[in-house]
């Protein structure tokens, strides 16, 4: 039995190693720091099926008031670890794009760092996950956001790199203001920073809601950020145009899931005020209708993808405003599967042509397998059935219909409509456009791994949910 | 045995899209699900009640989701019209000059979406069967379509879509509208619930409303019947087929399965609304397939009017009206695929279906016109066919309905002005037929050596398709048999047909 914060000291080692042979080890091809860190990360995550049991969150004391390892969060580091080896894999594939990007005079300067970084993020994510304190939050969110300050801007000299890197930079640094912020209103109030007895704090009746209510809207603010809501959102589709694109794969599902378990976490405490439901169901319906209204007419893929995850955000939150976690996160393994199999292969046919979606003109004839794979993803991000992002809307509706959450249910529906028609217009390129190149697309043997995979995840999913579900009962 | 005729199509799908020779293994596929479905019918037991073949899957306990299918008479009916239309639709495919496996896999995946969906006892794969054909409608029109095929193709997707989504909101409220303990995605389980008087009234009004707007969009009920005529003028004949024919049924065999015998408070309710719209199907849309001027959309429009008398009989609420409504559904699913197919065979040669262009047809294509004049005959319900004995089945079980009044009540004024639609359908049918068989053949066509009659092979899907038309419609009552069990337990006190 592994005793589970080993895991996290795990990663970061991993990193400090490979970052160190970087460093001094110029000679080898700097590829196979990539493949290393994957089949260590495969390792770590096969750790996850044998933690020991943490001490039970009411009587916890030191570091265990800190930080647990519950169900949900063991889930969301393997989720977590997950992410971090598909984005590596795509990260392989998008390589010779940093190389070009950075100018020097020895072979593959600086492709080293772009594969250690994800590291730390990822070890940042499963600190993220497992924090039931303000303070812990605080310090793994901001562990999270500065390795993606760099990841962000890494290929800087393309300019529109560099304004999506200063835009991350300075709007993540201000919602990290408005988090410390809110932290201090709520810790004022009730002397708090354990999510678990502010909880109990709360519950007297004799201290002042109000300051604590205003403290937790700070957060909001902060988290609202994370996960792209309404009216926090305007910098996603810039920073996601511009980053690189497994970098924007990264932030889009990793960044955002973190975001949902920290918003689940500290959620808790204020569910018993009403003010919160409503303010958390007007953020959900902004989200839908902004996220999937601005996604229509969108020619370049992946701002179609940036304005698409804001409106997954919006489905998202209306799960958090039902307070189903289970149903939450069922759609966010599902839009992690569907997320990364369309980043994937935007990554290999960016290279060939180009990232507007009229690039993907008749890529059924140059590469059947590629327009495959994103006929699944589109699929399943528009919700058609029997794909995993189906079972995800079917979970959210179902418990928006059981709390009698009529606002949200129709515009759901309609929005939904909206969705298929941003989703097929990518599968009306690939298949019914005339190609304007005619050659084949290659892909390498671990990306077609990784992406047939991805597909019977999703197809899988889409029929069987059931190992989902369980995992999230025990 | 039942399993396989789901399952073939969709396995033969995926071995085309894994590169088996592409027409033989769909006439294949088509050809065995056929025989086994024929077997089926064969041995069907209609002296035992409730469902056959039953095989279940667990999916997931809590929700009690299984993978169940099952067949009664109803669901045996419809499978027959799907594998009967799809063998007919694969048959008349000829070349395809682009992905050709992809057509195909294409066609079964819609074929198999729709024996899935009316073979399911649950509530949940009834619905994701369906909306399996979603994507393959979309490719198929939009890849292989002609006219405006791209706006057509959103114009179905998106609409379809909604009415999907709706339809689903109503589905996940008719699951919650029962009692936590006895909550069930399983048909029976519903309806042993509905029996038990679990659902209340209030609940079933809200419910009905939401599968009646969600069910009427993809049965392209009056307002919502834009997208259809349409998509089936830009869609390829095979595509029109296996949609108009079978695919749009799903919506009509939905209110059967489950409006009529889990909301019948409902139904009861919002009976004035569904006069209204589908006299509007049958008037207004009748009056304006009078006024096209093209075959295709023409046929696309009959179809839509044809959708009203369907919901009269639906509408009626009892056993002779459902039976009538039953036996149109497949009548007209049969009629419908052998007219777009025609159609499409008429457009393969000439390159036009503008009336104008068009003429003296029957001269060059006797076959053809044979053919034709037999589906338009059926179509428009001459006796003889099996669209006769199933209209008149829906007359009489909507004009009986509410009489014991002695006065004219909704009913019969809807069904007096839905007779006029017979005569409706009787002009643009003959007219049509007037237009592209009779008359001269036009100047520009002489001499053009392609303008031949159907080739040999040919005749096999139309003897199909014209053989079970005539087949039910002088012997209604082999197929009545069947049916009228199904509906037998919701209407105890009415009379027997």
């Amino acid at each position: 039995m592994i005793p589970p914060p080993s895991l996290e000291i795990a990663v970061l080692v991993l990193g400090m190693v490979i970052l160190m042979l970087e460093a001094f080890a110029e000679r080898i091809d700097k590829r196979i720091l990539a493949f290393a860190t994957i089949g260590a990360l495969i390792a770590v995550l096969i750790g996850t099926w044998f933690l020991a049991p943490s001490p039970a969150q009411e009587q916890a004391t030191g570091f265990w008031s800190f930080y647990t390892a519950d169900p949900l969060s063991i889930f969301f580091k393997r989720f977590a670890l997950l992410t971090t080896i598909l984005v590596l894999i795509m990260m392989i594939d998008y390589a010779p794009v940093v190389l070009a990007s950075i100018p020097s005079t020895k072979k593959q300067t600086g492709l080293g760092e772009f594969f250690a970084i994800p590291i730390f993020t990822c070890a940042g994510l499963m600190y993220l996950v497992s924090a039931i304190d303000f303070i812990f939050i605080f310090v793994s969110l901001e562990l999270v956001t500065i390795s993606f300050y760099v990841l962000v801007s890494f290929t800087r000299h393309n300019p529109a790199t560099l304004e999506a890197g200063v835009k991350y930079l300075v709007l993540s640094a201000l919602s990290t203001a408005f988090l410390v912020y809110g932290i201090t209103w709520i810790f004022g109030v009730t002397g708090q920073t354990n999510l678990q007895r502010i909880t109990a704090a709360l519950a007297n009746p004799e201290i002042e809601r109000g300051p604590a209510l205003f403290g937790m809207v700070l957060v909001l603010v902060a988290l609202g950020f994370k996960i792209a809501a309404v009216p926090f959102q305007i910098w996603v589709p810039d920073v996601y145009q511009g980053a690189p694109t497994p970098v924007t794969a990264y932030l889009s599902v990793g960044s955002k899931a973190a975001g949902f378990v920290v918003l689940l976490r500290v959620l808790r405490p204020f569910l018993m005020l009403p003010q919160m439901e409503r303010l958390i169901v007007l953020i959900a319906l902004l989200t839908l209708l902004y996220g999937n209204l601005a996604a229509l007419p969108q020619s370049n893929l992946k701002r179609l993808l940036a304005y698409s995850s804001i409106a997954h955000a919006g489905y998202l939150l209306i799960g958090v405003a039902c307070f189903d976690g289970p149903a939450v996160t069922f759609y966010l393994v599902a839009y992690l599967l569907m997320t990364l199999l369309s980043f994937a292969v935007l990554v290999i046919v960016a290279q060939q042509t180009g990232e507007e979606i009229s690039d993907f003109d008749g890529l059924a004839k140059r590469s059947p397998f590629l327009a495959f794979a994103m006929l699944i993803a589109m699929a399943s991000l528009a919700g058609v059935p029997l794909t995993a992002g189906f079972f995800g809307k079917f979970f959210i509706f179902y418990a928006a219909i059981a709390q009698r959450q009529t606002a949200l249910v129709v515009v759901g529906v309609i929005t939904v409509a909206c969705g298929f028609y941003y989703y097929l217009k990518v599968v009306r390129a690939m298949y019914w456009q005339p190609a304007a190149k005619v050659d084949n697309i290659s892909v390498n043997v671990l990306s077609r791994l990784a992406m047939s995979a991805l597909i019977v995840a999703i197809v899988w999913l889409g029929i069987y949910p059931a190992p989902i579900l369980e995992a999230l009962r025990r | 045995m039942l399993l396989f005729i789901v399952f073939c199509p969709i396995v033969a799908a995926i071995l085309i899209m894994a590169g088996a020779p592409a027409r033989k293994t769909a006439l294949l596929a088509s050809g065995s699900t056929f025989v086994m479905t024929l077997l089926a019918f064969a041995l069907f037991e209609r002296w035992q009640g409730g469902f056959h073949h039953v095989s279940s899957f667990t999916i997931s306990a809590d929700w009690r989701l299984n993978f169940a299918v099952g067949l009664d008479g109803l669901s045996l009916i419809m499978v027959l019209l799907a594998v009967i239309v799809t063998l007919a639709a694969v048959w008349f495919t000829g070349e395809i000059d682009k992905y050709e496996n992809a057509f195909y896999a294409c066609l079964l995946l819609i074929s198999g979406g729709a024996i899935g969906a009316f073979a399911s006892l649950d509530l949940f794969f009834f619905y994701a069967f369906h909306e399996l054909a979603l994507i393959p409608t979309f490719l198929l029109i939009g890849i292989w379509g002609s006219g405006n095929r791209s706006a057509a193709a959103w114009k179905i997707t998106i609409y379809l879509a909604l009415g999907s989504f709706v339809l689903l909101i109503g589905l996940i409220l008719l699951y919650q509208s029962v009692p936590v303990a006895s909550r069930s995605f399983d048909i029976r389980a519903l309806q042993a619930a509905a029996v038990a008087g679990q659902i209340g009234p209030e609940a079933q009004r809200h419910i009905y409303l939401l599968l009646l707007i969600g069910f009427g969009v993809l049965v392209s009920l009056f307002p919502f019947h834009t997208w259809a005529p349409e998509a089936y003028a830009s869609a390829p004949a095979p595509a029109a087929m296996l949609h108009a024919g079978v695919l749009k049924k799903f919506g009509l065999y939905g209110l059967l399965r489950l409006a009529i015998p889990l909301l019948p408070d409902g139904a009861r309710h919002w009976t004035g609304l569904l006069m209204v719209l589908l006299l509007g199907n049958i008037i207004y849309i009748g009056l304006a397939t009078i006024g096209q001027k093209r075959l295709d959309w023409m046929l696309g429009y009959s179809s839509v009017m044809h959708m009203g008398y369907i919901f009269l009989g639906i509408a009626s609420a009892n056993i002779l009206g459902v039976t009538g409504a039953a036996t149109l559904i497949f009548a007209h699913g049969l009629s419908i695929a052998l007219l777009f197919g025609l159609a499409g065979e008429i457009r393969k040669r000439t390159g036009t279906l503008v009336f104008d262009e068009l003429g003296g047809l029957a001269k060059v294509m006797p076959f053809a016109g044979l053919a034709f004049g037999l589906g338009a005959f059926a179509a428009v319900g001459l006796p003889g066919f099996a669209n006769f004995a199933a209209e008149v089945m829906v007359f009489f079980g909507a004009f009986q309905n509410g009489w014991e009044m002695e006065r004219f009540h909704i009913f019969q004024i809807a069904t007096v002005l839905g007779l006029w639609g017979v005569v409706i359908s009787a002009v643009y049918m003959l007219r049509a037929y007037r237009k592209v068989f009779m008359g001269t053949l036009p100047e520009r066509f002489r001499g053009w050596n392609n303008l031949v009659d159907l080739r040999l092979s040919l005749h096999v899907p139309v003897t199909l398709l014209v053989g079970a038309l005539l087949w039910f419609g002088f012997f209604p009552q082999s197929f009545v048999r069947i049916v009228a069990p199904a509906f037998r337990t919701y209407f105890s006190a009415n009379a027997q047909p």
